[in-house]
């Protein structure tokens, strides 16, 4: 049967057509059953829920019972940083390329406040002719765009610096990176109407949570794509995502698309924030550290067969995962299934937008032997994601933040899939 | 009958008066209410390297230290020595072996951040309960414990902004770039 799969790459890769040509099963996930294969001895019977009515309407959806290891790793909490932490996408869990909103990554720096939207405020002041406040209710009624973007949190993947590999899984290696639909007004509509002085070159955004999370954001990114976002995959906010506003930053590390929006200050100069200074800054080998690295770069990792999982036998596996980049849309995607030695591109599943996440897949055969399979992303600006090596040669193993090497899942001939460095 | 000619004519006018009404609609959305900054003092609490923002008031380390011994100790502890990774204060050289101790003394390039960090984000149980004069007070603290300025030295607007911080020349400003 092997004989006649198009293989366009080491250790098995298979043509990405192929899939649709012999119609693989179970493509959904990659750890089914060989679909080349039948059954002999199989006899189908209609099943119990199909001899009954189920339960009627409901006021709000839940999940099924059987998806109940859909989690985010919420982690414990921490006196001494109250509210403080992350917790992170399942990754592997997940397909297309927007994330359910129950499960988009966290992070926050004192807590999700508990905002009355009848009485929060969104302020625009500082070099501005006329400081402005506005109610949520007001907001509401201005004209809006929706943009499917990524949020992805600068420290996402950044054990991956470490010099020795982590035992993780997708989502606890690289789960604080998610999509969304966001919904809201450009900021560029507020900042008009608010009159921005001509000194104006940067905006302090605040949030309303404990620790009035700030964020210096340059006017002229601001004036390009940022908005003030209200609702996210069609719902207001959730909470933990900045309920009832959050500035969102398309592109750039999450901590600047700040939550709970509540004050825009327009300034001269950056405000030099803990979180633009003591964090989210870049120690280079030199010692010298670099501020204002905005961006996040192109990356892509596969998500399945990915960390942590199990190939239960040999066979015909689909590989799938997600790529995205700060500079524009993703143009394609290679994998390896020989830890580099040849690549073969990957089939993009999903739209191709920019700034947001896209979803591949190709058809992978495991003969029972060992590999590694790695991905590898080059968006529209035409920037290709680094090794590893490339990555550290560059950045040096002091920084943290900005991670976006090729990861590679190591595959032993017990089918056990590994985080390892190549 | 419609020709093809007036069809296009009306759909280019339909376009026309459809377009018109709807930026003059997105024109009207104007529903800010006018505020003065005179009303935004006690909400505005950012402070920038540039001087704006900080408030009156002054404090000195020794008058800072009881301040701190009774609302920043417990995850700090008493000289500034932390308990745990980030509330380490104190300590660390940039150019260290390996990964270097980051910390106010070690990293930070402006006393204004200090300042503003504290005031709006500290304590971690009771963010924004101190007073003005005592975010100048730990301020002052927190940079004597790091050797930056001695214990009677007073904090305010003005000396805030002479303070030298070490590691004031150890950044690169990429927001040219973006």
């Amino acid at each position: 049967m092997s004989d006649e799969l198009d293989r366009v790459a080491g250790k098995g890769l298979i043509n990405r057509r192929h899939l649709l040509k012999v119609g693989l099963g179970g493509i959904g996930t990659a750890l089914t059953t060989n679909a080349f294969g039948a059954d002999a001895g199989l006899k189908l019977q209609i099943p119990q829920w199909s001899q009954r009515p189920g339960p009627g309407t409901s006021n709000y959806g839940s999940p099924s019972p059987f998806t109940g290891h859909l989690q985010r790793s919420a982690g414990t909490p921490n006196p001494i940083y109250p509210g403080g932490g992350a917790s992170r996408s399942p990754l592997q869990h997940l397909q297309g390329t927007i994330t359910p909103n129950s499960l988009h990554f966290e992070r926050h720096h004192s807590g999700v406040p508990a905002i009355d939207p009848a009485q929060h405020k969104l302020v625009i002041n500082g070099l501005v002719d006329q400081p402005l406040v506005f109610s949520y209710e007001d907001l509401l009624k201005y004209p809006m765009v929706s943009k499917i973007y990524f949020l992805e949190c600068s420290g996402n993947s950044g054990t991956l610096y470490g010099k020795t590999p982590t035992d993780g899984s997708a989502q606890s290696i690289h789960g604080l990176v998610s999509g969304a639909e966001w919904t809201g007004i450009p900021l560029s509509t507020l900042l008009d109407e608010a009159g921005v002085k001509t000194e104006a070159k940067w905006i302090a955004a605040v949030g309303a949570d404990g620790a009035s999370m700030g964020r210096s954001v340059p006017l002229a990114k601001a004036l390009d794509d940022v908005m003030v976002a209200l609702y996210q995959n069609g719902e207001p906010i959730r909470p933990e995502q900045g309920y009832p506003m959050r500035l969102f930053v398309p592109g750039w590390e999450g901590n600047i698309s700040v939550k709970w929006l509540t004050q825009l200050k327009l300034t001269q100069e950056a405000s030099h924030f803990r979180d633009e200074t003591s964090k989210y800054t870049d120690t280079m080998t030199d010692r010298r550290s670099l501020q204002f690295t905005f961006p996040m770069g192109t990356k892509s990792l596969i998500t399945s067969p990915s960390g942590q999982m199990l190939l239960p036998h040999k066979g015909v596996y689909k590989v799938t995962g997600i790529a995205w980049s700060g500079a524009g849309s993703i143009r394609r995607v290679e994998v390896s299934a020989d830890g580099g030695r040849s690549w073969a591109d990957a089939m993009i599943e999903s739209h191709q937008s920019e700034k947001a996440l896209a979803r591949f897949s190709i058809p992978w055969q495991w003969d029972g032997g060992d590999g590694i399979l790695q991905s590898r992303a080059t968006d529209s600006a035409g920037n290709i994601q680094p090794s590893r090596d490339t990555l550290l040669a560059e950045r040096g193993l002091i920084s943290f933040y900005h991670y976006h090497g090729i990861q590679s899942w190591g595959i032993n001939t017990a089918g056990e899939i590994k985080n390892v460095y190549t | 009958m419609f020709t093809l000619k007036t069809l296009k004519f009306s759909f280019a006018l339909i376009s026309a008066v459809f377009l018109s009404l709807f930026n003059s609609q997105a024109q009207t959305v104007r529903l800010g209410q006018a505020i003065s900054e005179s009303q935004l003092s006690n909400f505005d609490l950012v402070a920038g390297p540039d001087g704006s923002g900080f408030p009156a008031g002054s404090g000195t380390a020794k008058a800072g230290k009881a301040v701190f011994d009774s609302k920043c100790a417990a995850c700090h502890a008493a000289t500034g020595e932390g308990v745990s990774g980030n509330t380490i204060l104190v300590g660390g050289d940039i150019h260290s072996e390996g990964n270097p101790l980051r910390t106010v003394g070690s990293y930070w390039p402006h006393a204004s951040t200090v300042f503003d960090f504290i005031r709006r984000a500290m304590p971690a149980n009771a963010p924004k309960s101190l007073s003005g004069k005592e975010v100048y007070q730990v301020t002052a603290y927190v940079l004597f414990l790091n050797d930056i300025i001695d214990e009677e030295t007073v904090l305010n607007k003005e000396s805030l902004m002479e303070i030298q911080m070490p590691n004031k020349d150890g950044f690169i400003d990429l927001s040219h770039l973006h």
